[in-house]
């Protein structure tokens, strides 16, 4: 279902074609980095940390370098020594450690064999003498005082310290008079909230194969959310230049965030290098979930004030992301997202932390579902004490273009209050909750980002078109460049291929995240259309001996002086004697990136004697500002719900007192199956983005920011108990509400 | 590491005299992941499926034969089968996913001998007993008395289980098992309550009540057994049941659930089982009365 405030229609933009893609990865053709294999290849393994910190005191691998078909070891004196200023110090330690493991899981030689199996053998025969050091394991260990610090090379972002600190970064911002907000409330409610640490969950792993040639130049093909970035953090953790490395992007299995970094490209081609062969590197799920991206677990206070009138008067929080074993924003991104109401007073201290558990990756809105959990939370409970309906209280309180981000910027054009009616006018809000059950609701914002992007539209001879971009088709994209691609030169969408080009076939395309693909590749797009339509009026003006003021472009064909037509077939079968190939190529930093509202409603039943929650039903609205394929629209917020439900209800990092995880693995890391799950309805609200031609806003995000709070109102509404600790799972939903006390 | 696909229990057990380090299995479905995490190869794999007996499912003069290697899809798929036993054709039906199903078997997941094994519980209230092919002849056992401990067997080195026997359950009889995860597929159980009784009239004449993933064996609980027996199954019994079925437990505390969480939960399976059991009981011809 789509709410629409979009003023024109299109003829291809919203339609629902089968992308271009698809048929190839619903019959297992498509092929993953995994998938490939190489003449001569062989196959690398990891040597991991067993220890959560330790003091690498020596390594020797002799006894596995004479083991049958080992070709190569690498350790971490192979790599490039960065200073730990460089902004990829991080991710270049994370993924070969150096004089000590930072956490359990943490890579300290890799080996590469004839078979699988042998690098397995070799791997487990590298000695390594470890001197263990004191682990911190959690955000409350980290802050305590005198603990022992988690990673020496970490100075605290923001601060200015110069000391080594368990501090990942520290930031204050607000605005007004927190103290004279909580005067003029009547309400006042402040409340802890815990989440764990969770994973993406992408169903492929990591992979790559490596193949340095004798000219020192390597080509990597990998999975990833950006070869482009594969390529410069390869680079980097080598110290090579960008033009010894090709990135030739594979079909993407899922990436949400946690394939904007890389952990495997620069060990394959060192252990290419050294033996002169390809090299194929393939994770484990085991090796996914302890060593790879998790998102940050989180200790939030949070405190709200509002009037009897229902005006919020003041928020007021403090918010520890903890980021695992290096620096990084966590913490910055979770405050930022406190955006969507009016707060005239506001104070976020956000606190990010470093500990000895797996280097945390950006996870879908990274950051902001932890936050929405707090501050949606306390928002259910104003309303719920005021004893108005909890959509009512957010609409009064709804910010709209003009009012202020938590930075203090203000929103551009901005659908929020739109989203909302979306969700009090939907079937489901206005529908009678059933027996038993309760409904919650929430809603999530984000921020979206734009960035560079290239694009090269070439028509061919008989004139269909290739659109060339370099961002990887994780959701649709391919589809939806085709789809703005046919809009813009009235050429059906499946005489259009859309392909995602390597390294050097592209210009620079930077990562897909902040669900910036449709908006700003797809606005490169669209600007290399409008170029390449130019030229086709100037063709087709000399073809007809006309002046090209007088040429126009439409529905697909140049329209001389209104009469004579041009079709592009017509124009590039003429093209070599008009001036040669009809191509163009256009490039962009895109700015005006517009944010992204969500509002979801749940229906849920809990089994009171054991704990066990089920969605009876769930509806979720989302502003796409322009839905340009809306099934794919549809699937970003399907999808994001469906991650945010797992996070809600089951999934979390298990670690032992020794800092190793004890659930890695989908068995007992539990992600929701599709019975698990009622059908999430999607409604689509479009106002759009006046920042791009078609008024796209990025959807791949916001859909799992409200998840979470959804499920924990609608769980409170059912059974008297607030939630305030992730995940709610049956155990801990039973000792709540048996015990009487917060979760 | 080989493979032998023998046709008859002879040529198994030859297999497995001719190789110290060989090992049986039917669907795989635990063998295969055990092996991917790291637990050592055996030297020899003998799959069982091609042995008639063992994927053969007949129900004769009042007695059910199952092959032990028989998929559990063709159990839950078996209709005289589902009704005559609906409690253990619903906990066959709840081992993986539906693909797991058309592999995994009752010799397969009680010779695992997972504490949480789905089968087991519900085979042991049904008095099931396991047919076995061992070097000296085959042998008769309780399918109670097969899981010793968590991955222990009371089956000897060169044992295999060829099928498992049931009785007609009496007029008025019916089952039920239950069990929680926290996911609605695809998981492995943190409580399993399997319930067999019989009715008289109103009143139930005798019950079992057995409990998975709650001690390192199925326990039977004697106290919830007598408190239905004689009963109408009313609150103060099924109060008594619940009762009964947490003090029986043995847990640990793990990444699945916590002690106190599965004693809890114990409780009220089994009561829950137990009102299904007896639902379904009303349902059938009481004795007597056919």
């Amino acid at each position: 279902m789509t709410v629409t405030e979009n003023p024109r229609t299109y003829k291809y933009v919203g339609t629902r074609p089968v992308r271009h893609d698809g048929l190839d990865k619903v019959t297992g053709k498509a092929r993953f980095a995994a998938d490939l294999d190489m003449t001569g290849q062989l196959r690398a393994a990891l040597v991991r940390s067993p220890h959560a910190h330790a003091r690498i005191v020596s390594i020797d691998a002799s006894k596995a370098e004479a083991m049958p078909g080992v070709k190569a070891v690498v350790t971490g004196a192979d790599f490039a020594d960065l200073d730990p200023t460089h902004p990829e110090f991080d991710m270049a330690v994370n993924l070969m450690a150096r004089g000590e493991a930072l956490y359990n899981g943490h890579v300290v030689a890799a080996v590469a064999a004839v078979t699988a199996a042998q690098a397995a053998a070799a791997a487990a025969a590298v000695e390594v003498d470890y001197e263990p050091l004191p682990a911190v394991l959690t955000i409350d260990e980290a802050i305590a005082k005198g603990a022992p610090i988690a990673n020496t090379t970490n100075r605290t972002l923001f601060s200015g310290d110069a000391e080594p600190s368990n501090l990942a970064s520290v930031n204050e911002f607000g605005r007004g008079d927190i103290e004279a907000g909580f005067e003029a409330a009547d309400i006042i409610i402040e409340r802890e909230f815990r989440t764990a640490a969770v994973h993406q969950g992408y169903i492929e792993p990591h992979a790559c194969v490596a193949d340095c040639g004798q000219d020192g130049k390597a080509v990597i093909w990998a999975s990833s959310q950006g070869h482009f970035a594969v390529r410069s953090k390869t680079a980097a953790a080598l110290g090579w230049s960008t033009d010894r490395i090709k990135v030739i992007p594979a079909e993407i299995g899922g990436g949400f965030g946690g394939k904007t970094t890389i952990y495997l490209e620069p060990v394959a081609v060192l252990l290419s290098q050294k033996a002169a062969r390809p090299v194929k590197l393939v994770m484990s799920r085991e090796e996914v979930l302890r060593a790879t991206g998790p998102a940050p677990a989180t200790k939030i206070t949070a405190k709200i004030g509002a009037t009897n009138d229902g005006e919020i008067t003041t928020l007021q929080s403090t918010m520890y992301f903890d980021n695992g074993s290096t620096k990084g924003f966590s913490a910055l991104t979770g405050a930022m997202s406190v955006a969507s109401y009016k707060l005239p007073n506001l104070e976020l201290h956000a606190i990010g932390t470093v500990t000895n558990t797996a280097r945390s990756a950006a996870y879908r809105a990274p950051s902001a579902p932890q936050a929405a959990f707090a501050v949606e939370t306390l928002i259910d409970e104003l309303a719920q004490r005021l004893g108005v309906d909890p959509i009512d209280l957010r609409l009064q309180n709804a910010v709209v273009e003009g009012d202020a981000t938590a930075m203090g910027m203000p929103h551009p054009k901005i659908g929020f209050v739109e989203t909302l009616e979306a969700i009090k006018n939907s079937d489901h809000y206005n529908s009678p909750v059933p027996e038993g059950a309760g409904r919650g609701v929430a809603t999530g914002f984000w921020f979206n980002i734009g960035e560079q992007s290239s694009a090269t539209v070439n028509l061919n001879e008989d004139g269909t078109a290739t659109v060339v971009t370099g961002s990887p088709d994780i959701g649709g994209s391919r589809a939806s460049m085709a789809l703005m691609a046919a809009e813009e030169l009235g050429l059906a969408v499946d005489r259009i291929t859309p392909i995602v080009a390597d390294t050097e076939s592209v210009g620079f395309t930077d990562i897909t995240e902040g669900s910036r693909a449709t908006f700003a590749t797809g606005m490169a797009v669209v600007n290399a259309c409008r170029e390449l339509i130019e030229e086709l009026k100037q063709r087709a003006a000399t073809i007809k001996s006309a002046d090209v003021e007088r040429v126009e472009w439409v529905d697909g064909a140049a329209v001389i002086e209104g009469e004579d037509r041009l079709t592009i077939p017509e124009i590039t079968a003429m093209a070599k004697n008009t001036g040669g190939p009809l191509t163009a190529t256009a490039s962009l930093n895109a700015a005006g990136a517009g944010p992204s509202f969500a509002v979801h409603v749940a229906d849920v039943a809990v089994d009171e004697e054991t704990g066990e929650t089920t969605i009876l039903r769930y509806t979720a609205a989302q502003d796409a500002g322009t839905a340009i394929h809306p099934s794919y629209v549809e699937g970003q917020i399907q999808g994001g719900s469906v991650q945010g439900i797992g996070w809600a209800l089951n999934e979390e990092y298990i670690y032992d007192s020794n800092g190793v995880m004890e659930n890695a693995g989908f068995l007992d890391y539990r992600m929701p199956v599709a019975s698990d799950l009622p059908m999430i309805d999607a409604i689509i609200v479009e106002v759009p983005n006046p920042s791009h031609p078609y008024g796209v806003r990025g959807v791949g995000e916001t859909g799992i920011v409200p998840p979470i709070p959804t499920l924990a109102n609608a769980i409170a509404a059912a059974t008297g108990v607030r939630m305030t600790s992730l995940p709610m799972s049956p155990p801990r939903l039973l000792a709540a509400i048996t015990g009487g006390a917060d979760g | 590491m080989r493979y032998a696909a023998p046709t008859t229990t002879d040529e198994a057990l030859e297999l497995l005299r001719s190789d110290p380090d060989s090992q049986v299995f039917a669907g795989a479905t635990d063998l295969i992941p055990q092996i991917r995490a790291g637990r050592p190869e055996p030297s020899l794999l003998v799959d069982l499926k091609r042995i008639e007996r063992l994927v053969a499912v007949s129900h004769d003069n009042g007695t059910w034969t199952v092959g032990a290697a028989t998929p559990t899809s063709a159990l839950t798929a078996n209709a005289e089968f589902s009704s005559a036993f609906p409690g253990l054709s619903e906990a066959s039906g709840l081992i993986g996913s539906d693909q797991i199903q058309n592999r995994s078997s009752w010799g397969g997941n009680l010779c695992n001998a997972s504490p949480a094994a789905d089968s087991a519980p519900a085979l042991i209230v049904n008095d099931a007993r396991a047919v076995i092919a061992g070097a000296s002849g085959e042998r008769t056992a309780a399918a109670a008395d097969i899981v010793t401990g968590p991955g222990e067997t009371s089956l000897a080195a060169g044992e295999f289980i060829i099928e498992f026997l049931l009785d007609d359950p009496p007029a008025g009889s019916s089952d039920a098992y239950l069990r929680l995860i926290p996911r609605t597929e695809m998981d492995i159980a943190v409580v399993g309550a399997a319930v067999q009784l019989t009715l008289d009239g109103d009143r139930v004449a005798s019950a079992k009540v057995a409990l998975g993933a709650v001690a390192p064996t199925v326990v039977r609980v004697p106290g919830a057994e007598a408190a239905l027996a004689g009963s109408t199954l009313d609150d103060d019994t099924l109060a008594a049941v619940s009762a009964a079925a947490s003090d029986a437990c043995n847990p640990i505390d793990d990444k699945r659930g916590t002690i106190q969480y599965r004693r809890q939960v114990a409780g009220v399976l089994a009561r829950r089982a137990a009102q299904i059991a007896a639902q379904r009981a009303r349902s059938q011809p009481t004795q007597g009365n056919s």
